[in-house]
């Protein structure tokens, strides 16, 4: 077994056991503190595939900011742990059959899109040019729709955070 | 070189252990919680299809998941806070004012 192979492994394991260990917690801060965990697996998996900017934005952006918002609002609640671990023993036989079949039409599908191209991107051209620059070039050509959309996505939640949490003016 | 196919495994299996945690824990914090281990899985698929199908397009729609996850993240929360505020508790089925 070579050493990729080894350490890919090791990271694919530890992907799956974390999130076992995350959808059973009882306590909220520990589960999104092992969730933090898990997002730098797959940081780490990432950069098997010459991804570095996307390892990089899975730190800055999930591990920096989502899971710190989640954290505040778990504090500023101050909500411990409601939640009983029976909950996870409620998983029923509808619902972990429609788990499989969610697998099964994964497996098919995947199975059959799998597509042994040489596109325009290869990995010479992915080294020797760096993954963020050549993102950016697609950012600004082809994908630029794409780039607009994703702005007009993020002013959504700026409005329904305001109007949602902010304070009544009739209180 | 690892297989494509290690990769796509390792994110059905994440996938579904998302789902099995987002129908069976009752509080909105561990849904969302789930919903970005699902969100996360789908990331790897594209990732990884993207890197061995030399196409950068699924790394772009790999950028635009992260920024849905980041703004259903910040409005769920938001909603959190609301139903806190009425109902005091972040059970989703003490919130049962719409079931008909």
């Amino acid at each position: 077994m070579s050493v990729p192979v080894l350490f890919f492994s090791y990271f694919a394991l530890a992907s799956i056991v974390i999130s076992l260990i995350v959808i059973t917690r009882k306590n909220y801060i520990h589960a999104v503190l092992w969730t933090l965990l898990l997002f730098v697996h797959i940081s780490g998996i990432y950069l098997f595939l010459n991804a570095e900017f996307f390892a990089m934005i899975q730190m800055i952006v999930y591990a920096g900011a989502i899971l710190v918002m989640l954290i505040f609002v778990i504090m500023l609640l101050n909500v411990k742990h409601e939640d009983h671990l029976s909950d996870v023993s409620s998983l029923s036989i509808p619902k972990a059959f429609l788990v499989f079949c969610v697998l099964g039409v994964l497996a098919i599908v995947l199975q059959t899109s799998y597509l042994n191209t040489t596109g325009k991107f290869s990995i010479d051209l992915v080294n020797k040019v760096s993954d963020a620059k050549l993102l950016g070039q697609i950012f600004y050509s082809e994908a630029n729709l794409p780039l607009i959309i994703m702005g007009v996505v993020l002013f959504v939640p700026m409005i329904a955070a305001i109007v949602l949490a902010g304070k009544r003016s009739d209180e | 070189m690892v297989p494509l196919n290690a990769y796509l495994i390792l994110a059905a299996t994440i996938f579904a252990i998302g789902l099995i945690g987002f129908m069976t824990r009752r509080s909105i914090i561990m849904m969302l919680l789930c919903v970005e281990l699902m969100l996360n899985a789908v990331n790897i698929t594209l990732i990884s299809l993207s890197h061995y199908m030399q196409d950068f397009m699924g790394q772009v729609i790999a950028l635009l998941i992260i920024a849905n996850a980041g703004a259903g993240m910040a409005t769920g929360l938001a909603l959190l806070i609301n139903g806190y505020r009425l109902k005091k508790t972040v059970k989703i089925d003490l919130f049962k004012d719409m079931r008909g």
